[in-house]
């Protein structure tokens, strides 16, 4: 089993590196270059000359890709082009609100999730399971900027019960924050949640259905006991892996949101560094999104190894 | 003294409100054992289920009553009847294997029981969990329990699942075919165990099983039943010796069998399938070892052993789809390449294959005809008229009528999809046909009837069949030589006739003397028979 890990621990290692490498060929392929971005209209070949060379980008390719890799490796994530700051200091502020933000919202909708799913599952084919699989799918159809706008009109355009826009400082208490981040975080519970819940369910019921489960409810177990005992850990592997995919989203795929409710994260911090034309800043921040989903998989893989009897006690 | 359970007219529907189980009234006296006999769709696995208040898959018991031990099931709530399951009356299924939840430590599951019916404290669930292991002589008892379910064998399986049904000390177990799924060497040792501890602890059982030879072996009475109705009830001497009833006597003479070897009739040509020194690996475990042996035309070859004897293996080998690292197979005088992708249309066209899960077997979204015309495309080119011609000649041929053509498999009875799949084998013209266990999985009078098959087919086409079994009374009745494998290994093989005469290879001996006979004391007998062997 240890071997199987290490193997997916590798394999998540090598994923990291083709994504670096794509993320880097990609911005090279942008057309122009910061420097003719830098100074403008009015450059000179002498100026635009002199500025590349300073930036290193007279290097050729795979010299400045070694040179951004192993940067990156060692916390440098280079200078901002823009406004000539480290790159570090501007993004690492603004993860933090992204993964702020995604904690808020995960916290609240995996529980949520499972729950819904085991009482869909238990109650298969009744009124609950068919009501709640209705909504779960009416909210996986909307887009979430739709939604968020819905949110902001009902809960404080009408009645005026949390703020629209998420603006959020240092120094803020947790109260306030939480008060500012709801929105935000309620659209995505909302979008993440009819997902997870429908694949609790999907694997919780093909489970339900083993000769096993059978045998527990003829040894006398009641209903609850039976779905925790002997049916969720044999589906614990696809849950946690809905689970991760969708925390994943909530970190890499929450830039419409926080458009809509001006909330100072990475998705939209990337967004300005690409109409900015900030490379180094494009970059790190893909990478910090490619590292967060490749992470979230692995762990979720490693979890699936780990959770199967057959591999964590061999014969 | 009073029965532990009385059920009195009792009725389940199927959610499509057919009834599979129709009027069925029954008793149990404590420490009495009631063998119930059918085929499958009786309603004895049904009627096992209701005895617990149990309906399987969304079956309903609509009418009737059950009382176990003065608690009346059907007027209790949910709650009385989850307090009995387990507790009063507990259940051991056919596939211990599916039973035991892979994912928890097999005493944590046999102990579960008792302590979430507060039967017993930890410890005194533990001691007896103990006792239990040590009575079924499982191996290493103190440790047995921490291992998970996949970490032991079938048959070891099927014995933690009793101690799980004994955990809360029940007056009643239902044993559902518990040793159906196992080789006949396990499943005597099984049955000697299942009825010495019913005896020793004075446990009332309902003995569930398609077998009568074994139900001969523990039941007090038999209760025979036929699409949900009883047929006829009585002492187990009573009903196998002196049977009422016509379907019974049936079942009875099936059971006795009849050892003919009818090859007298029958031409036996010259030799079609050679194979000789053949090895083969999965991954670096040897699975089959030196295999050499030969079938001539129009004859019957069978190769018997216990699942893990590499019989199967030997047939995927010659059907190529597991490729031989050693040896040599040839076919009518022509080496035949060692996978079946490098053997031509016609080499494969020549060897045909019937599974033994005839429902697996057939894409459920082909009707009959289209299944049985494949062959016939994709070898000869027929379409249209001919085609559906020679799928009406075939159908004929195996008995079933010609408008099955346009049926859909899961229209059909189990027996009807294995007569398809057997006319899908003949549909290629072929000259052998292995046959993988094509029986095994059909109701005794079913499986004769596609044996009986088999044989005219073999009269009429010249067929040569090599036949795989575990089931030596098919043997006797259908092979002209035999085979019998161990390990990957040949033990011996020669003519049938020869083989099942004494004297016996040790091996066979076993084999042949753990096939239950119909003799009610045919269990003690060869008990009492190896324990002079050891001594």
């Amino acid at each position: 089993m240890i071997q199987l890990i290490l193997k997916r621990v590798a394999l998540g290692i090598l994923t990291l590196l083709l994504v670096s490498a794509l993320i880097f060929a990609g911005t090279q392929l942008l057309p122009g270059d910061v420097a003719s971005a830098i100074l403008g209209q009015n450059a000179t070949p002498q100026s635009l000359a002199a500025l590349r060379q300073d930036l290193g980008l007279d290097l050729p390719a795979w010299q400045r890709y070694l040179t951004w890799l192993h940067g990156f490796v060692t916390g440098d994530l280079g200078m901002s082009l823009a406004n000539r700051q480290p790159v570090a200091d501007l993004l690492w502020p603004r993860f933090g609100n992204t993964m702020a933000l995604a904690a808020y919202a995960a916290i609240v909708s995996v529980p949520i999730a499972v729950l819904l799913g085991l009482a869909a599952a238990v109650r298969r084919g009744g009124m609950f399971d068919r009501g709640i699989n209705i909504v779960a799918l009416a909210f996986v159809s909307l887009p979430e900027y739709f939604l968020g706008l819905l949110l902001i009109l009902f809960l404080s355009v009408q009645f005026n019960l949390l703020p629209s826009l998420a603006d959020t400082y240092s120094g803020m208490n947790f109260g306030d924050w939480l008060r500012a981040t709801t929105l935000p975080a309620l659209t995505l519970v909302l979008v993440t949640v009819a997902q997870m819940m429908r694949m609790t369910r999907t694997a919780v019921l093909s489970v339900m259905d083993q000769a096993y489960v059978e045998t527990a409810f003829l040894k006398g177990l009641r209903t609850k006991r039976v779905v925790l005992r002997h049916a969720l850990p044999n589906a614990a592997a696809p849950i946690v892996n809905v689970v991760a995919f969708n925390i994943a989203y909530l970190i890499t795929g929450v830039v419409l949101v926080e458009a809509i409710f001006n909330y100072n994260g990475l998705g939209r911090f990337m967004v300005d560094a690409v109409a900015k034309r900030d490379l180094p800043l494009v970059q790190a921040a893909a990478m910090v999104f490619g590292a967060a989903y490749v992470i979230l998989n692995s762990v979720a893989d490693i979890a699936a190894i780990a959770l199967n009897p057959r591999l964590r006690h061999p014969r | 003294m009073s029965n532990v359970l009385t059920i009195r007219g009792l009725k389940v529907a199927a959610p499509n409100g057919n009834l599979l189980v129709d009027g069925i009234d029954l008793d149990l006296a404590p420490g009495e054992v009631l063998g119930l006999i059918g085929e499958s769709g009786a309603g004895k696995s049904t009627i096992g289920l209701a005895a617990m208040g149990y309906g399987r898959g969304g079956c309903r018991i609509v009418g009737g009553t059950i009382n176990i031990g003065g608690t009346s099931l059907m007027e209790g709530n949910r709650a009385t009847r989850e307090n009995m399951r387990g507790a009063r009356i507990a259940y051991v299924a056919q596939s211990a294997a599916a039973a035991f939840n892979p994912a928890i430590r097999i005493g944590e599951q046999i102990v579960e029981g008792a302590l979430y019916h507060g039967k017993m404290t930890r410890p005194e669930a533990e001691a007896w969990k103990l006792e239990l292991l040590k009575t079924l002589q499982l191996p290493n008892p103190e440790s047995f329990g921490d291992r998970y379910p996949h970490q032991v064998s079938g048959g070891q399986l099927q014995r933690a699942m009793v101690a799980m049904a004994m955990s809360c000390r029940p007056d009643i177990i239902v044993l559902d075919e518990p040793t159906t799924a196992l080789d006949v060497t396990t499943q005597i040792e099984v049955l000697a165990l299942l009825r010495s501890l019913i005896q020793r602890y004075n446990t009332s059982a309902l003995y569930i099983t398609h077998d009568l030879a074994v139900v001969a072996q523990i039941a007090n009475r038999i209760m025979v039943l036929r699409h949900g109705k009883m047929v006829e009830e009585g002492t187990a001497e009573q009903v196998l010796e002196a049977p009422r009833e016509e379907y019974t006597r049936m079942l009875v003479a099936e059971r006795q069998g009849n050892l003919v070897g009818e090859t007298a009739n029958r031409q036996i040509g010259d030799v079609l399938l050679d194979v000789s020194g053949v090895h083969a690996y999965y991954g670096k475990t040897p699975v089959l070892d030196d295999i050499s042996c030969n079938l001539r035309r129009g004859e019957t070859l069978a190769v018997v052993g216990e699942s893990g004897s590499g019989k199967s293996t030997l047939a995927r080998a010659i059907a190529g789809l597991l490729p031989t690292s050693a040896g040599m197979i040839s076919f009518d005088g022509r080496r035949l390449d060692r996978s079946y992708k490098n053997r031509s249309r016609e080499e494969l066209r020549r060897i045909q294959l019937v599974y033994q899960l005839p429902d697996v077997a057939l894409n459920p979204r082909q009707t009959v005809g289209e299944i049985i015309g494949r062959p016939m495309k994709f070898y000869f080119g027929m379409h249209d008229v001919p085609k559906q011609k020679e799928v009406a000649r075939l159908l004929d041929l195996i008995g079933l009528p010609q408008d099955f053509a346009t049926r859909l498999p899961g229209a059909l009875s189990g027996g009807q999809k294995q007569r398809v799949c057997i006319a899908r084998a003949l549909a290629a013209k072929p000259d052998l046909i292995i046959c993988d266990e094509v029986t095994s999985a059909l109701d005794p009078l079913v499986a004769e009837d596609i044996l009986k098959l088999l044989k005219s087919l073999q009269q009429e086409l010249g067929l040569s069949y090599l036949f795989i079994t575990h089931d030596l009374g098919v043997v006797r009745r259908l092979a002209d030589r035999t085979l019998v494998m161990q390990r990957g290994k040949i033990v011996e093989q020669g003519p049938t006739v020869e083989i099942f005469q004494p004297p016996f290879h040790p091996y066979t001996e076993e084999l042949v003397t753990s096939v239950p006979e119909l003799r009610r004391d045919w269990l003690d007998t060869v008990l009492a028979k190896r324990q002079q062997a050891t001594a």
